[in-house]
């Protein structure tokens, strides 16, 4: 129980202290977190430039084969209005959000999974169906999984999809970063599709600092916050936004990497097992004095404590 | 141990109308099950992309791994604490337990999408040591292992020597009978090993069920979200354990009249105004630290239930309990334990359900009808087992009658 108490005082402690500095990272767990990687593939999502064409859905739907969806449907844009969210049936999807002044203007958001640098929903699958592999996408398998959906749970943007319509082998459906045209050296399907330079390719640190450039260039086109650079830990695609990214939809995010706090609480209580089998040598401990102390010989079953 | 001295298996007709209600329903259940098997969780449940987990996950799952807790607190005081005048209760808390965790099982693989793959984690290549889950859904299955293991004694005790399969199945008797005292010698040696383990994995998938929401630290309610989860989860679970035990007590001697156990029910629940206040101070503290108190009386849903869950599942028992006279009496007794049980459950429910506010939700969940029948279904069915197992096995406490013998007794009795 002391080895316990102890772990447990020192979680106590970080939970805490994670709380009071306002999600700063505890030093104490570091070690067991996923270096970022500047060589990772990202993409800058440059709302500005982004005309709201839709070609980045359609190119997304063909590459994934999603739907029976003809490209006319996707010439449609008057569902920019309507504010959607990625699903089983489409990975990625283009919402219309306005400035502070209503009425004034409008501009584009695409949306799809943010590749996250230390994701939660890869923390959270207790199979490693998904996970984060090192070349940058967040990947599937859906042979792994058991359908559990904890990492729609754990995801911080509500991107993980599930296909609830079907009875046998549903799936856990989003954007995995086209790893297989990744792999192959080409662009995501919808970043190679992208008329108007809306999204930009190239590894993590290139892309943040091309963004850094754009805000500078823009001479206050964009408003000075790289969306993505640290939140939940950091993304691999990151956003540039005319105005505050609280009118975008993207959720508000501190620094901490989602699945921190969980990993801290889990490594702390299974340190090389040492607490669980001090937990177990104490009570056996317990049980054996105890019944010298009662010196009591009814109890024929339990000679064998130890 | 020698639990099983005065402990019998009750007489009596199993059907009365209580269980038929109970079998109606149980029917009932086992209908939606299936529906939910054949057409999907699209077409059986309201569950979403913006929420992920409803009544199966909170209910059938969480609160039937809390309530089960009674199996870890009586073992670990009556076998491991060697309050010996307490073993009347270990069998049926047992016997709870196991099926408890029998049901969650069963609960669960409804919800899962991949029912099928639910092995999957005993994979070696599969393991996944950073995810909670994954400790929970090991903890869980070694846990249910343990419990059928300590139940073995029982089934020993009753069926030694006079195992008669029926039909052609009797070429069987002696091999299951030999298979029994082996299993019974076995564990009259090592039981204690297994009991001890028993506590341990309780102590680690309590508490680790409560980790789980730590994973989304912007979408719990403020009032629910605290790195300490886990903590509460096991405070509360060790707090609801002789309450679970004491009412299923005084349930089951009603309904088959017998002595109900006053003295001992009211001897226990001495320990459990202390449990309560343990955890409710353990739980004032964190709101206070991370300056949530606010949140308490603001009028939102969440507020209510968080005022129902501590009011009356915390507050109003521990100080029922605290009282000497309450604790003397049969409905006082009843009335707290009940309160108690009811706080639990809510308090899990309110942190999967009612404190999960995912972003982009268009509205909220409410379980469906076929959410519903299953999870009714499902409780109902563990008590008709429960109720039918007890009338097999030596499990609630009894004079021991003298069953017909179909094989030589086996003089294997080692209690002195």
């Amino acid at each position: 129980m002391s080895m316990r108490r102890r772990e447990l005082l020192k979680i106590l402690g970080a939970g805490s202290l994670t709380l009071l500095d306002g999600g700063r990272p505890a030093r104490a767990y570091q070690d067991a977190e996923p270096p970022v990687s500047p060589d990772t593939p990202a993409v800058l999502v440059d709302t500005v430039a982004c005309i709201g064409c839709r070609k980045c859905e359609l190119a997304c739907n063909v590459e994934n084969g999603l739907s029976t969806r003809t490209a006319a449907e996707f010439d449609d844009t008057s569902v920019l209005e309507t504010s959607r969210r990625p699903s089983h049936d489409a990975f990625t999807v283009v919402n219309r959000f306005r400035g502070p002044e209503s009425e004034s203007r409008v501009w584009n958001i695409k949306l799809q999974c943010m590749h996250c640098v230390d994701p939660a929903c890869a923390s959270a699958c207790l199979v490693g169906a998904l996970r984060k592999d090192p070349r940058g996408p967040v990947t599937y398998d859906a042979w792994k999984c058991i359908g559990c959906r904890y990492c729609m749970i754990a995801c911080p943007f509500q991107i993980p999809a599930y296909e609830y319509g079907k009875a046998v082998q549903p799936r856990v459906r989003k954007c995995v970063f086209c790893a297989s045209r990744l792999a192959e050296g080409r662009t995501p399907a919808c970043v190679a599709i992208c008329p108007n330079e809306a999204l930009s390719f190239g590894t993590r640190q290139e892309i943040i600092d091309a963004a850094h450039t754009r805000i500078q260039a823009g001479r206050g086109r964009y408003v000075d916050h790289v969306y993505g650079e640290h939140e939940g830990g950091g993304t691999s695609w990151v956003y540039l936004a005319p105005v505050d990214f609280a009118l975008t939809g993207l959720p508000e995010l501190d620094s901490e990497p989602i699945p921190r706090r969980t990993r801290t609480i889990q490594h702390g209580l299974f340190k090389s097992f040492v607490p669980p089998l001090a937990l177990y040598g104490l009570l056996g401990l317990i049980m054996h004095s105890m019944r010298n102390g009662n010196g009591d010989t009814s109890v024929g079953r339990s000679d064998e404590s130890r | 141990m020698s639990h099983g001295e005065h402990a019998a298996p009750v007489g009596g007709r199993f059907f009365s109308p209580g269980t038929i209600v109970l079998a109606a329903l149980a029917a009932v259940g086992l209908a939606a099950y299936l529906y939910r098997l054949v057409y999907g969780l699209e077409a059986a449940t309201n569950l979403n992309n913006q929420y992920p987990w409803g009544i199966w996950i909170a209910i059938d799952v969480a609160s039937g791994v809390a309530l089960a807790a009674g199996g870890f607190t009586t073992a670990a005081l009556a076998d491991i604490f060697r309050r010996e005048e307490y073993h009347a209760i270990v069998r049926p808390a047992l016997l709870t337990a196991m099926l408890g965790y029998t049901f969650v099982v069963i609960g669960l693989l409804a919800d899962l999408g991949r029912y099928y793959n639910v092995w999957h984690p005993m994979l070696p290549s599969m393991w996944q040591g950073d995810s909670v889950l994954f400790e929970v859904g090991i903890c869980v299955m070694i846990y249910l292992s343990v419990l059928y293991i300590e139940f073995l004694p029982i089934v020993a005790e009753r069926f030694k020597g006079r195992v008669n399969l029926p039909g052609p199945l009797r070429i069987l008797n002696r091999v299951v009978n030999s298979w029994l005292v082996v299993c019974d010698r076995f564990l009259g040696r090592f039981i204690s090993l297994f009991i001890i383990a028993g506590v341990v994995l309780s102590c680690l998938h309590q508490s680790s069920l409560g980790t789980l929401m730590v994973i989304a630290p912007t979408k719990v309610h403020p009032l629910w979200y605290t790195p300490i989860l886990p903590l509460l989860f096991l405070l509360s679970a060790i707090a609801v354990g002789f309450p679970m035990v004491i009412f299923e007590s005084i349930l089951s001697s009603r309904s088959f009249k017998l002595k109900p156990e006053t003295k001992m029910l009211s001897e226990i629940a001495v320990y459990t105004p202390v449990l309560l206040g343990v955890y409710l101070a353990v739980k004032i503290a964190d709101l206070t630290l991370r300056d949530a108190v606010g949140y308490v009386f603001d009028g939102s849903v969440q507020s209510i239930m968080f005022l129902v869950e501590v009011g009356a599942g915390v507050v109003a028992p521990l100080i029922l309990l605290a009282s000497h006279r309450v604790r003397a009496s049969l409905a006082g007794l009843f009335t707290a334990a009940t309160l108690v049980i009811l706080g639990v459950a809510v308090n899990r429910v309110n942190v999967f359900l009612v404190s999960y506010r995912p972003p982009y939700a268009v509205k909220t969940y409410f379980p469906s009808l076929i959410e519903i029948l299953v999870t009714v279904g499902l409780i109902s069915t563990l008590v008709l087992v429960y109720r039918a197992m007890v009338m097999v096995f030596p499990v609630l406490p009894g004079e021991r009658k003298a069953a017909p013998a179909a094989l030589p007794q086996e003089t294997s009795e080692r209690a002195a």
